[in-house]
């Protein structure tokens, strides 16, 4: 199998983040090594919201032009998104037992909306997968990738509202304003660099669509 | 508009008088409805937790998961013998059968709660007469956010391959915003907080029905289209 130049530019990218982040930037003075999870978390959570909002556009698109080259960039996006914000629903737990003391805080709204958002994006890939028109499935997850995009707001001020009457952490949230030069050009490289990584991913899982679509319509030829 | 509404009421009463002379979804959803609020009692610890403090979050998920019972049905009566092909083709615009569809469906849901609230003061013991007003216009208003949003979402489930399996899957993260503002604005009304403590609640669950009626009344033409 031709690994195209996207993934080893991304792999790339993404090991040299790493390096730096590990041996390159300042320990947090608080939390010490347990802050160096800021640099696959934050990135990892902005290439899910890039994600689902990509689906969203192209799904909205979709519905106007009907070209299928818009759904399977969806799909593959959307796809993408939540292997991303599973590794943002993983990583923010293990960062948040030793500095939280918990793994799991209903008070912290990201964290929480985080898991609504993983919950929509899996039943957008469960609703394709139980269509068997092309056409169809492509109406019905663009349908749902627009209002999935609507939903998002309203579960974030849900979920605000009912935190904001409940105990605030204690221990210093991580994202503060101030962050050392150091720290926010290793943030800044890894947000890139998980960038290039998206849509070296996006790119891989469209091929493969581009393949599937294709055996279908000749195995459908062909009978 | 006037001629989309009188189509979409023909609808609704088409779907509530197929409803009326079965009363076959609207029976399993009240018993449904009143099995989940016995069960639930015993669910917690009555000397740990008090019928007040368990009521809210029993009265709304079960509103949002008897509801789905009933959505279930509105496009499930259409699949038999092509029922929807008949109702497409007629000169209904599609925004009509949309709303018409979720107006029976608004119907449905408002009369089984009017069955489960009573039921909860009684099982519950609670005091609802005070806050009858401001637990109605939440009940409305949650009402109206999880039938737009199930109607279109029944619409779509009944043509795939998990059909019944899909429609919770599909509805339940949609449901949440009104599940916990429902179920916060009523705790703020049982513990007998004033009426403007739940003013953010109520706005929150009037937004999400402006935005999902109109999304979901312009998303469903996209759902038949053929």
């Amino acid at each position: 199998m031709k690994i195209s130049w996207l993934s080893t530019l991304a792999g790339a990218a993404v090991i040299g983040t790493f390096i730096r982040a590990v041996f390159f930037t300042t320990l947090e003075a608080r939390q010490g090594a347990a802050q160096k999870i800021f640099y696959i978390h934050v990135p990892a959570a902005w290439v899910a919201f890039l994600a689902f909002f990509l689906v969203a556009v192209a799904s909205g698109v979709y519905l106007w032009l009907r070209d299928p080259r818009l759904d399977r960039f969806a799909e593959s996006s959307a796809e993408v998104g939540v292997v991303f914000t599973t590794v943002v629903l993983i990583t923010g737990p293990l960062w948040a037992k030793p500095i939280w003391g918990t793994f799991w805080a209903w008070w912290d709204v990201r964290l929480v909306s985080t898991l609504f958002l993983w919950f929509i994006y899996v039943s957008y890939i469960v609703l394709r997968g139980a269509i068997e028109s092309p056409e169809l499935r492509a109406r019905y997850s663009a349908v749902l990738g627009i209002l999935g995009a609507l939903l998002i707001p309203f579960i974030h001020l849900s979920v605000y509202l009912f935190a904001t009457m409940h105990p605030m952490p204690i221990v210093g949230k991580p994202s503060a304003p101030s962050l050392p030069i150091g720290m926010l050009i290793t943030l800044m490289i890894s947000l890139v660099s998980f960038t290039l990584l998206y849509f070296a991913f996006v790119r891989a899982r469209y091929n493969y669509a581009v393949e599937r679509d294709a055996a279908a319509a000749r195995a459908e030829h062909d009978a | 508009m006037a001629d989309i509404l009188s189509a979409a009421w023909l609808i609704a009463r088409k779907d509530l008088s197929i409803e009326f002379r079965t009363r076959s979804a609207f029976f399993s959803a009240v018993v449904f409805a009143l099995l989940g609020l016995v069960i639930f009692y015993y669910a917690w610890d009555p000397t740990a937790v008090t019928a007040t403090d368990l009521a809210p979050g029993v009265l709304w998920v079960i509103f949002t998961f008897s509801g789905l019972l009933g959505l279930h049905r509105s496009f499930g009566v259409e699949t038999a013998d092509h029922a929807i092909d008949g109702l497409l083709a007629s000169p209904a615009s599609r925004e009509a059968i949309f709303l018409g569809k979720a107006i029976a469906n608004l119907i449905f849901v408002g009369a089984v709660q009017a069955i489960a609230i009573p039921a909860l003061a009684l099982f519950y013991n609670l005091r609802l007469g005070a806050v009858a007003g401001p637990l109605i216009a939440i009940a409305i208003l949650a009402a109206i956010g999880l039938v737009a949003v199930g109607t279109l979402f029944s619409a779509m489930a009944v043509n795939t391959r998990l059909a019944e399996l899909l429609l919770p899957m599909l509805a339940l993260p949609f449901f949440v915003p009104i599940v916990i503002a429902a179920a916060q604005a009523t705790a703020k009304l049982l513990s007998g907080r004033p009426v403007i403590e739940v003013g953010a609640w109520l706005k929150l669950l009037l937004a999400f029905d402006i935005v999902f009626v109109a999304a979901c009344t312009l998303a469903y033409p996209f759902t038949v289209e053929d």
